[in-house]
């Protein structure tokens, strides 16, 4: 079977189950590895163990040094309920990779997270056939905006390019594909410039390989203003990326479900594809921890599915397996939202939507 | 279609180098802050989306595209409504799509290269998330009849959605809006194949948009704003109707529909639906109604040879005919009763109605310049009859006096001026170049000339031009004083000039207003009228100069130095090939292919870019047949060796001394051959440095080996000569040819130069590999500053030049007193080599610098004060 013909097969199942009920998204990947406590030897691994720097913190590394516990991770999640796990590459581009000096392990470390992720993914399938579980590739925002000057008394100043980030994605979504992810995910996206290189880059992945996977897009709103990073509304961040014919679009991280609220409602107002959210498990405390308890979470996803907002959730930031649990039950019974066919009319958008 | 007008959508036209003077000076000056401005004011003023464009022979267009829009996307009040990408490149419109977030619009892509390049770009633009513009335009050229329009839209429209899928929803047709009366018959349509064709289109390409270029339109009414603003708002009217729901507007040019005079609103209305044969003529004769002045066009009429006399003696001198001139001069001759009658009557008549369409914009001054050359025939053809009837002579509307000051020698523009007032019938005494105050008051006086006009281009100019005021106002004349050249403007002929003398002073902007200033200041009436206006214009024009402060707050000199520009010189400089002077000779047949033809068309009036200027629906031909003639004269004088070329280069070890830079004799470094003294910017800059030129050389204390070249240039030896000879034998065209062929073959000696210099004489850039366009746009490593432009406009530093190359010798080439070249078509400069040098305008500088500058060139405060003038605040 080729490769474009299992995308194809993955994707009528994925819309006949999202045509059925609301499906479900991982939580944190950060949040779990926490837990474990690693030190620098343990990030290191046999592999990495006379690497000139230190490596404790990059969590994406772990795909290759301590496989396990990435697929332990992945594994609690699906059985919470998850249908969709994310793999462990948020920083996993050469430039996010470049902190720690690794940028020429990008693909390494792309490639080893979609096969532990397709391997956690493939078991339960094999527990569950009438539940099939899927891998996204996630593809984070870098560290470094297309649009936003680096310095403040430079406004035209810029610390990446377009096509330097194209050059970036397009490494991360090859390896990905090879490692058998069954969609794309560009996630947390705070500037839509990253977002339009990121996707530019993987239409021509898959015009390279002749496939087509479904694509996941979900941005960040980083405060009450509603925008994003870079300014844009929810809206005008929507035009700007529906060119690609996104599987799915949404939001995440920044805020936690009661704040994100309104936002999500905005994008379910004008998109076209499935909408998916992720919020935090609520906004960090005085320490850096999320105190919303899977409970209270659920709840507001609750009330969002029965308003007919979402057909995909899940959590990021402060997230576990027990508040995906607690999610996936509250959605189980609600019916998904219905995808709504607008009127054909061009869509632009500066920082504001502009429909004409 | 109804008729949705609150679903309109205007889209800002003011960012575009080729459409706004203002907007194109601020890029090319780098005052990228002003010219944000501009996107602010559009947005403020209602544009829904903003077209930027920055297509400029002079610019790197990619290069201003990305830094433009990178700018932009900090602005929040402009970045919030959409960009619209506008250019002829396509390497322009990818850089931009790589800069915006939002979803953008191309402007534009058509099939004019074929279906593959249309496609393969509609299918990036796609990739990038954009919607697009698409012209009407396809391998056979651009649509002008309606069939032609709907044709290449259909055939788009189908390609886009059903080759590559492109969202019909994201197509914007532009179909042409092509100018109409213009007093082409061929042109009378156009509105209507437009709107029919926007009809059409939308009915037949669902969801697709129509956009256009509004002011094409009323392309041939420029000047007159309330007819421009009638034709664009009755456009829209009547082409919104038919579904045309966007368009690149001016905001600002729009009149109500309803508000409109219904006498124009009529007269407009037959000439947008093209609803009788006169109607252009009508419209024509009530503009001048509602502001400026118009009159008959000139029709196209193949049997003109039939037609009587008279009428052929004006189609000879509108179209600029000489084949049957004498011929029918002779007819006229043998009809009139006096060979007088034939100049006062049919001729006059013939060139009166030349200089109305020029007025109107309607004729171009190449075109202006033949009609003269024409009208110069027949009148040498009459004058020995009117000798023999030892006539008076025709009796002139006035006699002026022109000339070039003391100290410049440039005179293109003033012979324009010159010829356009013969051609309005006034005599003209026109004494040349480089003319002191003295000779120019003596010959007004013997000839009783009704006025005097100053023309200059070199900033010297100006301080010369008010010495003549002074004098005529000192010697007690009463003649207006007319002010002209390129340097000159309104605020300086107010604030400095006018006050000087009593009688009036006029700016003339152009020679298109010189005939009508000269005319009401020859009227008694008018003329007490005239200047009345004038002093108040000016009283406004001088409050508002005082009131202005500058923009930029000044800084002290010290502070200015601290934040110089340090480049890097860790790699460190290459050593000239070629060090000491080296005359340079090439020949006329190389320097052609380094020409850059635009500001050619500039010296004629004609804006746009070369090469696309020939394709311009409106100025095109003249700009072909132009070009034809600027061919023809280069290969004459290639031929026949009546121009040539000579040059002197120069490479010397130099090193920087604060802001001067030391020139030495050898590689030892000790014996100072000259010192060439620059300006600092001195005005606050918080994201850049205080540039200097000294800056870009190595610093002595630092013990870097540095170098540094100059040059002079002349592609006019036997300028004078030759243009005097075509002159003398009537034909002022090629005498005006001439000279600007000879600006252009110095410019393009300076280029040519300049690369030698780049790949062998110095040799820092051996291995470049540059097009001619990629040389217009300046893509190379270094610069070559000339002083008395914007990076050294100080112009007593050419002297320096002078001595170094010894250029007086080698080329023949001379200093004026003001420190003008001669011959007129002459460039010389500086050359830096280092990698990060550029080019910057030095502007305003404080008496602090100006002091420090005399203490550096041994000079009195008066003399810096004269030299520094221009870069003194007032």
């Amino acid at each position: 079977m080729s490769r474009q013909t299992t995308s194809n097969q993955k994707r009528a199942l994925l819309l006949e189950a999202a045509k059925q009920r609301i499906l479900i998204l991982d939580g944190a990947m950060g949040t779990m590895i926490q837990e474990h406590k690693l030190e620098e030897e343990d990030y290191r691994g046999t592999q990495f163990a006379d690497w000139h720097c230190d490596v404790k913190g990059n969590n994406d590394l772990l795909s290759v040094t301590q496989p396990d516990i990435i697929y332990n991770i992945h594994c609690d999640y699906f059985a919470a309920g998850a249908d969709i796990v994310e793999t462990n590459t948020f920083n996993a581009t050469t430039i996010a990779m470049a902190d720690y000096d690794m940028q020429t392990l990008s693909r390494d470390i792309n490639l080893a997270a979609a096969k532990v992720a397709r391997k956690a993914a493939d078991a339960f399938t094999a527990k569950t056939p009438e539940k099939p579980r899927f891998v996204a590739g996630v593809l984070g925002p870098t560290n470094r905006t297309a649009s936003i000057s680096p310095d403040v008394n430079d406004p035209g100043k810029r610390n990446v390019t377009f096509d330097e980030l194209v050059e970036a994605y397009t490494e991360s979504t090859e390896a990905l594909i090879e490692g058998g992810v069954d969609l794309i995910m560009l996630e947390t996206i705070f500037d839509t410039l990253n977002a339009k290189a990121a996707a530019y880059a993987v239409e021509g992945v898959f015009e390279k390989l002749g496939v087509s996977l479904p694509v996941m897009i979900s941005g960040t709103i980083t405060d009450a203003s509603g925008r994003t990073l870079s300014g844009q509304t929810a809206e005008a961040f929507y035009y700007s990326m529906c060119h690609i014919s996104p599987f799915s679009f949404g939001l995440n991280c920044a805020l936690g479900p009661d704040l994100l609220r309104q936002y999500v409602e905005e994008v379910a107002n004008v998109s076209e594809c499935l909408v998916s959210a992720h919020p935090n498990a609520g906004l960090p405390n005085e320490f850096g921890e999320y105190d919303m308890e899977g409970p209270e979470m659920a709840a507001h996803i609750k009330e969002w599915a029965t308003s007919g907002l979402v057909n995909i959730v899940g959590g990021c930031c402060g997230s576990t397996p027990q508040h995906i649990a607690e999610i996936a039950n509250a959605v189980a019974d609600i019916k998904p939202r219905i995808v709504p066919t607008l009127a054909p009319k061009m869509r632009l958008s500066g920082l504001e939507p502009f429909v004409h | 279609m109804s008729a949705d007008f609150s679903n309109f959508i205007n889209i800002g036209e003011r960012t575009n180098v080729t459409g706004s003077a203002r907007f194109k000076r601020l890029i090319l000056e780098g005052d990228y802050e002003t010219a944000l401005d501009v996107a602010r004011q559009q947005v403020e003023n209602g544009a829904q989306i903003i077209d930027i464009n920055m297509d400029e022979a002079m610019l790197d267009s990619e290069q201003a595209m990305v830094t433009f829009l990178n700018l932009i996307a900090s602005e929040p009040d402009i970045s919030r409504v959409p960009i619209m990408i506008d250019s002829s490149k396509w390497d322009v419109i990818r850089a931009g799509l790589k800069c915006v977030q939002g979803k953008a619009i191309v402007n534009s892509i058509s099939l004019k290269e074929g279906e593959q390049s249309f496609l393969s770009q509609a299918k990036e633009i796609k990739r990038f998330g954009a919607a697009t513009v698409v012209m009407a335009f396809d391998e056979k050229g651009q649509a002008d009849t309606k069939q032609r329009k709907v044709e290449i839209c259909q055939r788009s429209y189908k390609l886009l959605t059903e080759e590559i899928g492109f969202p019909p929803e994201d197509i914007i047709f532009d179909p042409n809006i092509f100018a109409v009366a213009t007093g082409i018959e061929e042109h009378d349509n156009y509105a209507v194949d437009f709107i029919e064709a926007t009809r059409e289109i939308r009915k037949t390409c669902p969801y697709a948009h129509i956009s256009g270029g509004l002011s094409n339109i009323s392309f041939s009414f420029r000047g007159n704003n309330p007819v421009r603003e009638a034709m664009h708002s009755v456009f829209l009217y009547y082409a919104i109707r038919a579904g045309m729901d966007m368009a690149i507007v001016n905001a600002g040019q729009l009149e109500v529909y309803d508000e409109i005079p219904k006498e124009l609103r009529d007269a407009v209305e037959d000439v947008i639906l093209n609803r009788r044969s006169d109607s252009t003529e009508r419209l024509l004769d009530i503009a001048p109604n509602y502001q400026g002045d118009g009159k008959a066009a000139a029709k196209d009429d193949l049997s003109w040879r039939e037609q009587p006399v008279t009428k052929r003696l004006e189609h000879g001198l509108v179209k600029g005919i000489t084949d049957y001139i004498i011929e029918d001069t002779e007819a006229a001759r043998l009809e009139a009763e006096r060979p007088l009658h034939v100049i006062e009557g049919p001729l006059m008549d013939g060139m009166n109605v030349v200089g109305d369409l020029f007025g109107e914009g309607k004729m171009f001054l190449p075109q202006v310049v033949k009609s003269a050359r024409v009208m110069k025939k027949a009148v040498a053809h009459l004058q020995p009859y009117i000798e023999a009837e030892k006539s008076d002579g025709a009796k002139s509307n006035g006699k002026i006096l022109l000339a070039t000051v003391k100290g410049d020698v440039h005179d293109i523009g003033k012979n324009i001026v010159g010829v356009v007032l013969q051609c309005n019938n006034f005599e003209v005494i026109d004494l040349g170049v480089m003319v002191p105050a003295a000779t120019i008051l003596q010959i007004a006086k013997e000839e009783q000339v009704d006025m005097i006009g100053l023309s200059g281009l070199i900033t010297p100019s100006l301080d010369e031009m008010v010495h003549v005021a002074k004098e005529m106002e000192r010697q007690g004349y009463e003649i207006p004083l007319l002010i002209g050249g390129a340097t000159t403007s309104k605020a300086h002929t107010a604030v400095k000039i006018e006050q000087n003398y009593h009688a009036p002073v006029v700016y003339v902007p152009n020679a298109s207003r010189a005939v009508g200033v000269c005319q009401k200041l020859l009227n008694k009436g008018s003329r007490d009228i005239f200047s009345a206006e004038l002093s108040r214009e000016y009283d406004k024009v001088r409050e508002q100069h005082a009131r202005k402060k500058p923009r930029s707050k000044p800084v002290p000199l010290a502070q200015a130095r601290e934040n110089a520009y340090r480049p890097d010189f860790t790699v460190p400089p290459i050593v000239p090939n070629k060090l000491g002077v080296t005359p340079v000779t090439v020949d006329l047949a190389t320097l052609r292919e380094y020409i850059d033809w635009t500001p050619f068309f500039l010296t004629w009036s004609l804006a746009g870019k070369y090469p696309r200027i020939l394709e311009d629906d409106v100025v095109g031909e003249q700009a072909r047949s132009l070009l034809a003639d600027a061919n023809e004269m280069l290969d004459n004088v290639i031929e026949n060796g009546q121009l040539q070329a000579k040059g002197v280069v120069g490479l010397f070890p130099a090193n920087r001394v604060g802001d001067d830079i030391e020139i030495y004799k050898d590689e030892d470094r000790t014996q100072v051959i000259g010192v060439a003294h620059h300006l600092r910017q001195q005005t606050l800059k918080e994201k850049f440095a205080n540039y200097c030129l000294s800056d870009f050389v190595a610093e002595k204390s630092a013990n870097i080996a540095d170098y540094i070249g100059a040059f002079a240039v002349t592609g006019g030896i036997g300028e004078d000569e030759l243009a005097n000879s075509y002159i003398a034998a009537g034909d002022d065209y090629n005498g005006i040819m001439v000279k600007a062929v000879a600006d252009r073959l110095a410019e393009a000696f300076a280029e040519y130069l300049h690369e030698k210099v780049r790949k062998e004489y110095w040799g820092y850039a051996s291995d470049e590999a540059l097009s001619n366009d990629d040389l217009i746009r300046e893509k190379y490593q270094g610069i070559r500053p000339a002083p008395g432009y914007a990076a050294c406009p100080e112009h007593t530093e050419k002297q320096l030049i002078w001595e170094l190359l010894d250029a007086q010798k080698h080329t023949g080439m001379k200093l004026t007193e003001s420190y003008a070249m001669w011959p007129g078509a002459s460039v010389s400069g500086w050359y830096f080599s280092h990698p990060e040098s550029k080019y910057f305008a030095v502007a305003k500088i404080q008496s602090d610098q100006m002091e420090d500058y005399a203490a550096r060139k041994g000079w009195t405060l008066e003399e810096a004060e004269k030299w520094l003038g221009p870069n003194l605040n007032d």
